[in-house]
């Protein structure tokens, strides 16, 4: 389906990666924002709270990030598009909703702009350490899907896609912008909305008296319906059956959370999204998401321009991690480099997939800033062994 | 090449929506790559503020400036904290009469221009960052003087557009006469 053309602001806008975001989940189709503003994310709800009530969305300030996500999980049911919009200190408090939407399969993305912490931290100041939360900080076993942009065109492009993931597969979304690039203004083009590609969510057709609501036909995910249209649905956290009633036996555990898991994980290759710039024949790849993509060209540079080949691999869907891929270049390349503005976690997932094969080295940051690309060049110089 | 901008002064002054007109105009009308950054303090008003900009014909991948080739000045506040950044060889602008040029670097190009009085016989001293605007793109040309004018009409709010252009022109012509040698650059230094 294509975009709503109400709405999609066609056009070459100077924005920021906020006000770029906003847009992009308008484009998406969102129509329900639910959140508790705070720095650095608070631009992104700001224009949401403008530009809503032009299109007949609803944007509801919440007492605070625990009650904004659940909130929108409550929109979703209800037929709509949904998103909450949080930096760390609020991203922590949502994590028990974040495993609600992944057990009760409820579509919908949660935008973190992440800021250095722990706690509260340096909220006007970037940082990346929020990736691992991201995937592991809800309590069970579950999964969800993460991308990252690093640009305010990619904070639109990204945002569109990071609903049409959510509805696909029926999973929350981790929109993992940083301070940087939420806070940075450059050129957007948003196209007209016959050229942006929406997915609409899979709404069950079949007779009432039939309908199941987690009944997958033999697929790994279920289509929904909307509540008020007449069917008989029952959403709970706890362990349900195809009716959706709690269930609370192994049996059904069995079935029921190998499903949540497996529909991403079978679906990894589908989901997978990152850029290879001179990967193959690559002695040394630097593996990079977000704004350190960016940062780590100037080094990537530097270094092929004293004669060494350097790969850059830029993960833009984080989460699933791509371990196929990890598990393939360790067995060409010599050694990896993964800057991050964090004291590492992502590297952890790249040193798991290269077994052992070849060194990885990381380049830590504590935010507050971005790496200076000097840092990320003597990494890569170390590993030319 | 790319080129690095940095714009200081008070908050209130305008510093982050001039960093936004270059940025437009560079990157929307003038068909290059900008990016633009901006850092204020705590406080809404008065507190140093300043945004950075990067322009270059080439898709821009370091987000933030390192050694900036220009600097526009507004208040004495950011002179002392940014001008020690300021690339040798670079362009100093500052406003002549709130900014006290004491010990100038010797290696800059400085120019001065007084647009807080421009904008007060334009009736309104709020529009000093755009005579500032139209200053800087006659010394710098960095970036051409229509897309200049055309981001100025796209940044400023609707009903100040011929204020607004007005301001821009003034500082302009006030700066192709200063090249021209028609002006000189007045120092003002505290006694």
């Amino acid at each position: 389906m294509k975009a709503d053309p109400k709405g999609v602001l066609t056009g070459a806008h100077f924005i920021d990666g906020d006000h770029a975001c906003c847009e992009g989940a308008i484009a998406a189709g969102c129509r329900f924002v639910a959140g508790y503003p705070i720095t650095p994310s608070t631009e992104v709800v700001e224009r949401i709270a403008e530009r809503f009530p032009l299109i007949g969305g609803i944007f509801i300030q919440m007492e605070d990030e625990i009650a904004s996500s659940i909130a929108i999980q409550g929109a979703v049911w209800g037929g709509k598009k949904a998103m909450t919009v949080t930096s760390g200190p609020g991203f922590s408090l949502m994590m028990e909703h974040i495993g609600y939407a992944a057990m009760t399969e409820t579509p919908c993305v949660f935008v973190d702009v992440q800021r250095a912490g722990p706690s509260t931290g340096l909220p006007t100041q970037p940082a990346q350490g929020d990736m691992m939360q991201a995937r592991w900080g809800s309590h069970g076993d579950y999964s969800i899907i993460a991308l990252s942009p690093n640009s305010p065109q990619e904070c639109f492009d990204l945002t569109i896609k990071a609903f049409n993931l959510a509805e696909r597969y029926r999973v929350p979304v981790m929109f993992m912008m940083d301070e940087c690039v939420g806070h940075m203004t450059e050129r957007v083009i948003i196209p007209p909305a016959d050229q942006i590609n929406v997915f609409e969510r899979d709404f069950y057709k079949g007779p009432k008296e039939e309908f199941l609501p987690y009944h997958t036909n033999g697929k790994l995910i279920p289509p929904m319906v909307k509540a008020g249209d007449g069917y008989n649905i029952h959403v709970t956290g706890l362990t349900h059956d195809e009716r959706g009633y709690p269930n609370i036996t192994v049996a059904t555990q069995e079935k029921l959370i190998p499903r949540l898991i497996n529909k991403i994980k079978m679906n990894a290759d589908t989901i997978a999204d990152y850029r290879e710039d001179q990967v193959e024949g690559a002695d040394i790849v630097v593996v990079t998401y977000g704004i350190t993509s960016r940062t780590a060209i100037p080094a990537i540079e530097q270094a092929r321009k004293e004669g060494l080949k350097v790969g850059h691999l830029r993960l833009i869907v984080v989460w699933p991690f791509p371990e196929k891929l990890i598990r393939e270049i360790a067995s060409e390349a010599s050694a990896f480099v993964v800057p991050e503005l964090n004291q590492g976690q992502i590297v952890y997932e790249v040193e798991r997939c290269a077994a052992g094969k070849v060194p990885v080295e990381l380049v830590p940051h504590v935010g507050g800033t971005v790496h200076n690309p000097k840092d990320i060049y003597n990494a890569i110089m170390k590993m030319k062994g | 090449m790319r080129t690095e901008i940095k714009i200081g002064g008070f908050g209130g002054q305008g510093v982050i929506l001039s960093g936004y007109i270059i940025g437009r105009a560079a990157s929307i009308y003038d068909n290059k790559f900008a990016t633009m950054i901006q850092a204020f303090g705590p406080e809404a008003r008065g507190s140093a503020t300043s945004s950075q900009i990067i322009v270059s014909p080439e898709a821009i991948a370091y987000p933030y400036i390192t050694s900036p080739e220009i600097m526009i000045v507004m208040s004495q506040e950011a002179y002392t904290k940014f001008t020690p950044e300021l690339a040798s060889g670079g362009t100093l602008i500052t406003e002549e009469e709130l900014v006290s040029t004491h010990n100038l670097r010797k290696d800059v190009k400085h120019y001065s221009i007084p647009a807080t009085r421009i904008a007060e016989e334009l009736g309104k001293r709020m529009v000093l960052n755009i005579v500032m605007m139209g200053f800087t793109t006659a010394v710098t040309k960095l970036v051409s003087v229509d897309a200049m004018r055309k981001a100025v009409l796209a940044s400023v709010p609707k009903g100040t557009e011929e204020l607004n252009t007005n301001a821009f022109n003034r500082g302009y012509e006030y700066g192709v006469k200063l090249l021209e040698g028609k002006i000189e650059t007045k120092e003002l230094v505290e006694a």
